[in-house]
């Protein structure tokens, strides 16, 4: 995979290097009341290191599309491609790590053995599975903490473990599902700080699902509007905000324009209903 | 404190009720006898008394309400008469004796386990099969279900003589009883515990490529296992009553089975009664060893209720 990288790098030489190209996409659930249109027409490519957050309101298909990217759901229209490659082989190759909004670890794994859930299944030797668990705990600041359980941690410092165990095994990818959607304001600011850290050390390319505006604007690079019946994109807004962001970013005017254009492009898909 | 009062509460009047229906259920026996003594009886033939109420004949004939309690062959023994008789044939006598409760207990306890060891390995097996496997979703279930409808009174003597007449007896067919009652709880219970991870938690593992084994052994089994345990205290309950009714056919000369038996052949009713506690007493104690166990486990698994 990493000598594969780097010829699509070679050849695109300085050129950003899309990482996730959708062309198209479709998607129909059927369902007993007849079928939903869960995603239409979706043209979207995401470049290598690029933030990108999928925000609109419920039904909007945002969370459809990671699933997709995922290859946790399988188009009915159009393509998609991760790393140049169908979304099944790209997860055959661990080109990503998903956190889900709930952190579901396991109850009767202590938190370095919850990390190492995914290496086992990928058969990750057992002084590689170690080394790696320390690198992880601490990059997402959770050193000290492997041999707890996770009922001895709190709800957010679950969700950095679960975040840590998506990084465990070197996907360039990270899908996030809302992973602070459960978790109070204040956990949620300092985690969100937390996570843009993570971003400028590893370098990966992360897809954000979110219904928070403030989140969205703060920790993108791109921000994806999209509004439902049928799921669509409504707008792509590319952040102009430097790649590095104190907290108190969020009250320059530059922001807040940004966060306007986001409420006009929710506005707008609403006002069929 | 207070709950323990409550319970006390509770237990007096079980035994105060117990008492009290003994006076109505044997003073036709007793007054029979005290006739036969000599004694003034109202009225004073059997044949006048056969026609009366028991809660006349007690209102007429007081004096004998304290004898209720004391008869040799009652027909509802009082409590302290089953206490005695469960007191004299377990502490008081030799553990090998065939007279002992202990011995009879310990020959139904190994036909119980035996079975409750063979039904729950049968039931976790169908119930990986029937998670797995819609076909066998859809053929054993049904026909798990059905067995559990035949009365196993009236379905233990075939399964004896079957076994009997390809050369299967001793242990193995009362354990074989055990297994039949035994093993459905386990099937029911381990189907709804390997099925518990939540949509999230099985896309978790797609997301990691795992294979179905993996996510049997790394998440199915271990969130069965608050469901295994209810199972297993549902199904050592059923192999006990499977290894008593499996005595009663066979004419066994050991086991609580046999004695409840032996007990109504005489007409020893303080004897079926001791025998019934000490059934009794067995499965709660197996049910609170198997809880302590799974405290543990459970406490140890982080999934403590």
């Amino acid at each position: 995979m990493n000598t594969q990288t780097t010829t699509q790098a070679e050849a695109q030489s300085g050129a950003p290097e899309a990482v996730v190209e959708a062309k198209n996409l479709d998607l129909v659930f059927p369902t007993n009341d007849g079928p939903v249109q869960a995603l239409k027409d979706v043209n979207l490519t995401i470049n290598k290191g690029d933030f990108v957050s999928f925000i609109g309101p419920s039904g909007c298909g945002k969370t459809t599309f990671l699933r997709v990217m995922a290859a946790l759901e399988h188009p009915t229209g159009g393509t998609i491609t991760v790393n140049g490659m169908s979304p099944d082989e790209a997860r055959k190759r661990r080109a990503y790590g998903y956190v889900f909004q709930a952190a579901g670890l396991y109850p009767w794994r202590t938190i370095a053995k919850n990390i190492k859930l995914p290496l086992e299944i990928m058969g990750y030797s057992k002084a590689e599975q170690d080394k790696r668990v320390e690198q992880v705990l601490e990059l997402v600041e959770l050193a000290g903490f492997g041999g707890k359980y996770p009922w001895q941690l709190s709800g957010g410092m679950q969700q950095r473990a679960s975040i840590a165990r998506a990084l465990a095994f070197d996907a360039d990818i990270l899908l996030m599902d809302e992973p602070f959607g459960a978790l109070d304001e204040i956990v949620r600011d300092h985690l969100n700080e937390q996570l843009l850290k993570l971003w400028a050390r590893t370098n990966k390319t992360i897809g954000f699902v979110t219904h928070s505006i403030p989140e969205a604007v703060y920790l993108s690079t791109k921000i994806v509007v999209m509004s439902p019946r049928p799921g669509r994109i409504t707008d792509v807004i590319e952040s102009t905000l430097p790649r590095e962001r104190p907290l108190d970013i969020r009250d320059s005017p530059e922001f807040i324009d940004i966060a306007h254009r986001v409420r006009e492009g929710l506005r707008a898909g609403h006002s069929d209903d | 404190m207070k709950t323990f009062l409550s319970v006390l509460t509770v237990l007096a009047a079980i035994v105060a009720f117990w008492y009290a229906a003994c006076v109505p259920m044997n003073i036709k026996g007793v007054l029979d006898a005290a006739e036969r003594g000599g004694a003034e009886v109202m009225p004073a033939t059997s044949k006048v008394r056969r026609d009366m109420g028991a809660f006349g004949l007690v209102a007429g004939n007081t004096f004998a309400i304290a004898q209720t309690w004391e008869q040799d062959r009652p027909r509802l023994p009082a409590p302290h008469q089953v206490m005695t008789e469960l007191w004299n044939t377990t502490v008081m006598k030799k553990v090998t004796s065939k007279r002992s409760l202990v011995y009879h207990a310990q020959v139904t306890l190994n036909a119980t386990l035996l079975g409750f060891v063979i039904g729950t390995g049968l039931g976790i097996l169908l119930a990986v099969g029937i998670v797995h496997s819609k076909v066998m979703d859809m053929s054993v279930m049904p026909w798990a279900i059905v067995s559990q409808t035949i009365p196993i009174i009236a379905l233990a003597p075939m399964i004896i003589v079957v076994l009997y007449s390809i050369g299967v007896q001793g242990i193995l067919p009362k354990a074989i009883i055990s297994a039949y009652l035994s093993f459905f709880p386990v099937v029911v219970g381990m189907v709804k515990g390997l099925r518990s991870p939540d949509a999230m938690q099985l896309d978790l593992l797609k997301t990691y490529s795992a294979n179905t084994a993996q996510g049997f052994w790394k998440l199915r089994l271990p969130s069965s296992m608050p469901y295994l345990f209810t199972s297993l205290k549902i199904g050592i309950a059923a192999s006990l009553l499977g290894a008593i009714v499996g005595e009663l056919p066979t004419g066994a000369v050991a086991g609580l089975g046999a004695r409840l038996l032996a007990g109504s052949y005489y007409g020893q009713t303080v004897q079926i009664w001791s025998a019934l506690f000490a059934a009794a007493i067995l499965a709660g104690l197996l049910v609170a060893l198997l809880e302590l166990i799974e405290k543990m486990v459970l406490k140890r698994m982080g999934m403590a209720s």
